[in-house]
């Protein structure tokens, strides 16, 4: 069996005095071996991987053939946004963990081979889709980001008119404000985004549904409504220090990097903190977002400080060799207990504390205990907290009705409705923060389920 | 989307009123909102107060003060001009109900987010008494329409050019001291104008609520950034405000948290300067 190609990266070195993209994906030749590496299962196991039930054998048997045309046509089929899934899905826990290659170590890289199919079209131009003939009902869709992305363009295919609302004044949602230039460049979400304009998706932005309209008046001006409205509410640690100046959550600091360009200031106004020493707390995808990026705006040293162990961190791995070769230190099992104050209420250092870990918690991790005696300081001027975020309450202001569960998370039904007629959710909004493939799996689901309704009512 | 500034006017040094074409931000507007703006693709967002608004002409009136490098960009723009981003409104309104007697304070440009306040109370029934301040009578904005809008209208300029010689929470107390039952007394201005004021009426028992003012980006609850610490929790002033109890906020952590980017404000005007001359 030949063995997987290897993605061609950016130098390390290079890479962390920019922002431009760090994996620059495979050549021709490359996506033909690798897809040559797949078996043709009769059954084949990666699709039940796949949120959106991409027909992955389908599409990489006509790569193989060097037919990237039909190969991107069947990925189409299923999922509208290719070139963000082949770069940002965690594969290795999807499609990729279920191929059959994956028990011998080297699975077929299916979302390297998705990334190319995308961007080959991407060079090509994509062409304009036909739109679908109308069938007179009217959709709302609220937010911007993958899960509403994905729902809109499914209603739009039905021909149904489409309308988005989205608070700021770029679409994407988290693929523009959270994830950074070098994992996921803006010129693809743009692209993606415009495609589903031209299905006809009206996009409205600087509109926050909750103040301009509450969803009461939104359901009753639209035949059916969507909820894809994220978790962008940050959560912080509730230590000791942490409104001290130089403390970001990771939402702040991604957002003023990503949908500000903060790291091209003073040409774009918007201002960023650049540290020498930067600790940021958490282990998923955007604590390396967020320590990648403090690296690139110039900082000296860049820590990971997380509480669980190596094998624990939530972050696709890929990521965290990434940061790893660029020089991000992992300070595992390893917690902060405070913050402490430097001169003119600014940051000095975090005291932390190490971990040890012992029975699975309700997660099925094993939770991390402090060892008495273990605290110690490391110096830092920039604390960027990433340990996640809960939905946004804005949306529920002005609608009466809306099942909420105690975390604040839409409650919905197996077919995503909610607890109100014609309103439908998916996404982080409902599962509290995940992958953009669950939220994009979510948002397929309830565009079918708008849709059957519609048909019907 | 585009926002057309449908009138400009300068109404003080380095003061500027605008009214800004944003329907749906006019039709939904309440006192006490606020906006978020951006000029341009190059431009940080902005939070501004809401300092009036016309649902019928679909129009929201913003007044600001010239400080940084975008507040000063935004004075160059005129009648016709548009801006790129206008996104409202934001914050809770202003908790307005029939209370009795209330104290609107106003300093400086903050005068220009208590006027809305002020229509609101009187319309709920108050009796509105409203003092407004600024350093001097020429840095006085609304005179007129607050002369019209309130019950009883007090002056005060740090100079004395003016009304009475001195603060405007000088006026306040003697209002209170002269025992008038005052129900509640608002104040919105400079931190440090909010954080006397909260010192001075404190004796007093008086509900004070301030209008906060921090720093922040997204006006949704997104990036946390305004967090303010208010009875020792924390809480984002775009979401749960901005208005808070004056006697909870912790002022010391609002004013250096606004003084965050000085260095970068200052390195980005600077720049700013040399676009312009090299313009020129």
């Amino acid at each position: 069996m030949a063995a997987r190609q290897a993605m061609p990266h950016q130098d390390a070195k290079e890479r962390t005095r920019n922002f431009d993209e760090v994996a620059l994906g495979y050549t021709e030749e490359q996506a033909i071996a690798e897809a040559s590496r797949c078996l043709e299962c009769r059954n084949p196991k990666c699709v039940q991987g796949c949120p959106v039930e991409i027909d992955i054998p389908g599409f990489i048997a006509q790569m193989k053939a060097g037919d990237f045309d039909e190969a991107i046509a069947t990925i189409k089929l299923t999922n509208s946004l290719p070139a963000v899934c082949g770069r940002v899905c965690p594969q290795e826990v999807q499609c990729e963990e279920l191929c059959v290659l994956a028990k011998k170590g080297e699975p077929v890289a299916i979302g390297r081979l998705e990334r190319f199919c995308a961007d080959h079209e991407r060079k090509k131009g994509v062409a304009a889709p036909v739109r679908a003939q109308s069938t007179g009902k009217r959709v709302a869709v609220v937010g911007a980001g993958p899960a509403s992305l994905t729902a809109a363009a499914d209603l739009a295919k039905e021909g149904h008119a489409v309308t988005m609302f989205e608070a700021l004044h770029d679409t994407g949602g988290v693929l523009t404000y959270g994830i950074p230039e070098f994992r996921l460049p803006k010129s693809i979400v743009r692209d993606e985004v415009e495609y589903i304009k031209q299905l006809g998706v009206d996009v409205k932005v600087d509109y926050i549904i909750g103040k301009i309209k509450t969803l009461e008046e939104l359901k009753n001006d639209f035949d059916a409504v969507f909820l894809g409205t994220g978790a962008g509410l940050p959560k912080f640690m509730g230590i000791e220090g942490e409104n001290l100046n130089g403390v970001y959550s990771a939402n702040e600091f991604l957002t003023r990097v990503n949908l500000m360009k903060a790291y091209r200031f003073p040409d774009y106004s918007t201002p960023i903190k650049r540290g020498k020493h930067v600790i940021v707390v958490g282990g998923g995808n955007v604590a390396m977002d967020a320590a990648r990026s403090a690296l690139r705006l110039g900082a000296e040293e860049v820590s990971i400080v997380y509480r669980r162990g190596e094998d624990e961190l939530p972050a696709r791995k890929e990521e965290v060799e990434n940061a790893k070769e660029e020089g991000i230190i992992f300070r595992l099992l390893t917690n902060p207990v405070r913050i402490l104050q430097g001169d003119n209420m600014t940051v000095k250092g975090v005291e932390c504390i190490r971990m040890e870990l012992g029975e699975p918690d309700e997660s099925g991790r094993r939770s991390p205990v402090p060892k008495a005696g273990s605290e110690h300081v490391i110096d830092a001027d920039i604390v960027i907290i990433a340990i996640g975020t809960s939905p946004n309450p804005m949306i529920l202001s002005g609608s009466d009705g809306l099942k909420v569960s105690p975390r604040g998370t839409i409650v919905v039904d197996e077919s995503a409705k909610t607890s109100i007629g014609n309103v439908c959710a998916g996404g982080d909004a409902v599962t509290g923060a995940a992958t953009v493939i669950s939220a994009m799996g979510a948002g397929k689901l309830a565009a079918q389920t708008i849709n059957d309704y519609l048909r019907n009512n | 989307m585009s926002y057309t500034i449908l009138e400009k006017k300068q109404i003080a040094p380095q003061v500027h009123l605008m009214k800004v074409l944003a329907p749906d931000v006019a039709k939904a507007a309440k006192a006490g909102q606020f906006i978020i703006l951006r000029i341009d693709e190059t431009s940080e967002r902005i939070p501004l107060t809401i300092a009036d608004f016309d649902a019928d002409e679909g129009y929201v009136t913003i007044i600001f003060q010239e400080m940084g490098k975008t507040t000063k960009q935004l004075a160059q723009m005129t009648d016709r001009d548009v801006l790129l981003d206008f996104v409202g409104p934001l914050g809770k309104p202003a908790d307005v109900r029939k209370l009795g007697t209330v104290i609107l304070v106003g300093g400086g440009v903050g005068i220009a987010p208590v006027y809305p306040q002020v229509k609101a109370y009187r319309d709920a029934g108050n009796k509105v008494i409203s003092v407004i301040g600024a350093r001097n009578k020429d840095l006085l904005i609304l005179e007129d329409e607050m002369q019209a809008a309130s019950d009883e209208l007090y002056i005060a300029t740090d100079d004395g050019s003016k009304g009475h010689h001195g603060f405007v929470t000088d006026v306040a107390k003697k209002i209170l001291d002269s025992g008038e039952k005052i129900a509640r007394i608002v104040v919105i201005g400079p931190p440090i104008l909010m954080k006397v004021a909260a010192g001075m009426t404190a004796p007093y028992g008086v509900e004070t609520i301030v209008s906060l003012n921090p720093i922040m980006i997204d006006g949704t609850g997104m990036c946390g950034g305004c967090r303010v610490s208010v009875g020792g929790e924390t809480k984002f002033a775009c979401v749960d405000g901005p208005e808070f109890d004056a006697h909870k906020v912790d002022f010391n952590l609002l004013m250096s948290r606004l003084g965050l980017y000085r260095p970068e404000e200052a390195q980005c005007q600077e720049n700013h300067q040399c676009t312009c001359r090299s313009g020129n």
